[in-house]
């Protein structure tokens, strides 16, 4: 293909997008768009197994059967998430096990959130709170993202992800009502975990790389800083409604910019997580690397045993 | 009366609450994502079960039992479960050859169930069993799977049934409540059961080119309160929150 013809061709997807279409994986695609969606995408299918291991620390130990079976019910879902992302991505010519390759050697991100330690039984609150509160104010834009298969599957995640976020408010709330106790156990994860939660949504707007290009294709939608703003001022009022209190000695509602002021994140600490060193990085790869690699034999058999079924078919029908 | 009716319960729901357990602990690391989730799966129904049994022995106990206290707060010797599902997942042939050996006879035993005079009883067999064959299904094929697919897979199947089945004869020993229960009309006669197991287990075997252990030495316990080492470790876990704080809504 000539030069031009690649321009007409890329003038053409780029007016597709502008009028709201979706692309579908067998239309014409620029290879940077391509690889683009397959990095965002896996991050997030990455995020959603790896953020498996956080939560399913607490089903054994679980302090009732109602919140056993919702918290097993909770991790399941991020499973079914992983699924379909992967299978999104598979769709731009990927293979799940290079997917998997690239998580294994670090060169595939997941959200540094799932790095830091699940220690008390109020994290599973602050986790469904916090945690897939940030993650619904980043994914909401992206059901209307102009990559078809992913878009659909934000539908559903979202879906999923709002009643998790619902849940884990309410065993905050439970808590919040509860002994002297649990109001500790609950306000020492909001302590914990208010942070990191709002380092979820990524650096401040003038470290993005990635943020420009994305508006354009509608995989952001909103800022950084922007969708930071929005999570602060629609998470302060809910703190406020359970009486915890929110661990900023700055944060200060402003009258006239109608959103509250907050302080100073600690960005040194979220560049050391990202670059693998926060608490957890190591036992969450070697949790992955574990099972993946200790279940090549099961893979193994399924294939073999497959491949014995299918011969003895084709011998059934000579 | 209501006492049998309880600890009749109890023998029922409490391998469903340990198998369920143990199934939870290896939620996030399954050898695939749908392995995982379909081992998740497994759990919840049984948990799911657990809660219906529970809640229905805490009526029968009365007083201030419910389905929490019931789960969380017996000593060992009070659970009745079957020595076989608090085996540990030692690896993913002991987690299906665990759940299969359990699989085959859960069925059977729902499937009678189901026509319990005790309507409640009934009502949650008639629920369960739908649950129930989708696992044996699962459970089956993966025997298929692991024993007829590689060497490795085939030795590692071999084993793990060749572990396991000493507890497999547990599963028909009929406690007094279970005695008291089937002359009521309302429990499951368990040893009746014994000839259509071994012959769905034989046969999945042996499709599965996997040899029947021909060991004529049995463990149990379990129904009685004696359990593995094993179990105490399990219980740790499942009490952790209620033993550490307790009286407490969650």
């Amino acid at each position: 293909m000539s030069d031009e013809q690649i321009r007409s061709l890329e003038e053409q997807f780029e007016a597709r997008i502008a009028r709201d279409e979706k692309i579908e994986p067998k239309d014409w695609m620029p290879e940077k768009y391509r690889k683009t969606h397959i990095r965002q995408m896996s991050q997030h299918a990455h995020s959603e197994i790896v953020g498996m291991l956080p939560e399913g620390n607490w089903i054994t130990r679980a302090p009732s059967l109602r919140r056993k079976v919702a918290l097993l019910a909770k991790v399941q879902d991020e499973a079914g998430h992983g699924l379909y992302l992967y299978s999104a991505c598979e769709t731009l010519g990927i293979s799940r096990d290079e997917l998997y390759e690239q998580l294994h050697s670090g060169k595939a991100k997941y959200s540094s959130i799932f790095n830091y330690p699940t220690v008390t039984w109020a994290d599973m609150g602050a986790i469904g709170w916090l945690v897939d509160g940030a993650a619904i104010i980043n994914q909401v834009p992206l059901c209307s993202t102009s990559y078809g298969p992913y878009a659909r599957a934000m539908v559903r995640v979202c879906k999923e992800e709002s009643f998790h976020q619902r849940q884990g408010f309410e065993i905050m709330m439970k808590l919040a009502q509860g002994t002297p106790e649990q109001k500790e156990m609950a306000q020492d994860a909001l302590n914990r975990w208010w942070w990191p939660s709002l380092m979820m949504l990524g650096p401040t707007d003038a470290a993005s790389t990635h943020t420009e290009q994305s508006m354009k294709w509608k995989l952001k939608r909103k800022t950084n800083d922007e969708l930071r703003q929005q999570f602060i001022d629609q998470t302060v009022p809910q703190a406020d409604l359970i009486g915890l209190r929110i661990p900023d000695p700055d944060l200060k509602w402003n009258e006239e910019t109608g959103h509250y002021d907050f302080g100073e994140i600690d960005w040194e600490e979220f560049w050391q997580v990202v670059k693998g060193h926060g608490p957890c990085n190591r036992e969450r790869m070697n949790a992955r690397v574990g099972a993946w690699e200790g279940g090549q034999w099961v893979r193994d058999a399924a294939m073999a045993h497959a491949e014995k079924k299918e011969n003895k078919k084709v011998k059934q029908a000579i | 009366m209501k006492d049998t009716l309880y600890q009749y319960i109890l023998g029922i729901a409490d391998n469903c609450l340990i198998l369920g357990q143990r199934l939870g602990e290896l939620c996030g690391h399954g050898p695939s994502l749908e392995t995982d989730i379909a081992c998740t799966n497994i759990s919840l129904d049984l948990l799911g079960q657990t809660r219906s049994y529970y809640q229905y022995a805490a009526k029968a106990k009365g007083g201030n039992a419910t389905e929490d206290n019931i789960a969380f707060l017996r000593k060992e010797r009070e659970y009745v479960n079957v020595l076989l599902v608090e085996q540990p997942n030692t690896d993913f042939a002991y987690t299906i050859a665990r759940q299969f050996l359990f699989d085959v006879y859960h069925l059977l035993f729902l499937n009678e169930l189901q026509s319990s005079t005790d309507m409640t009883l009934a009502a949650i067999a008639k629920k369960a069993i739908k649950e129930v064959s989708y696992h044996e299904r699962f459970s089956s094929d993966w025997i298929k799977r692991l024993g007829d697919g590689t060497k490795e897979s085939h030795d590692k199947m071999q084993k793990a049934i060749n572990d396991l089945w000493t507890y497999t004869d547990e599963l028909f020993h009929q406690t007094l409540a279970d005695e008291a229960m089937i002359i009521a009309g309302i429990g499951v006669e368990t040893s009746k059961l014994r000839e259509a197991y071994d012959q769905q287990v034989t046969d999945i075997l042996t499709e599965a080119t996997i040899a029947i252990p021909d060991t004529k030495w049995f463990q149990k316990g379990g129904k009685k309160g004696i359990h593995t080492e094993h179990m105490g470790y399990l219980l740790n876990d499942l009490q952790y929150m209620q033993r550490t704080y307790p009286n407490m809504e969650w």
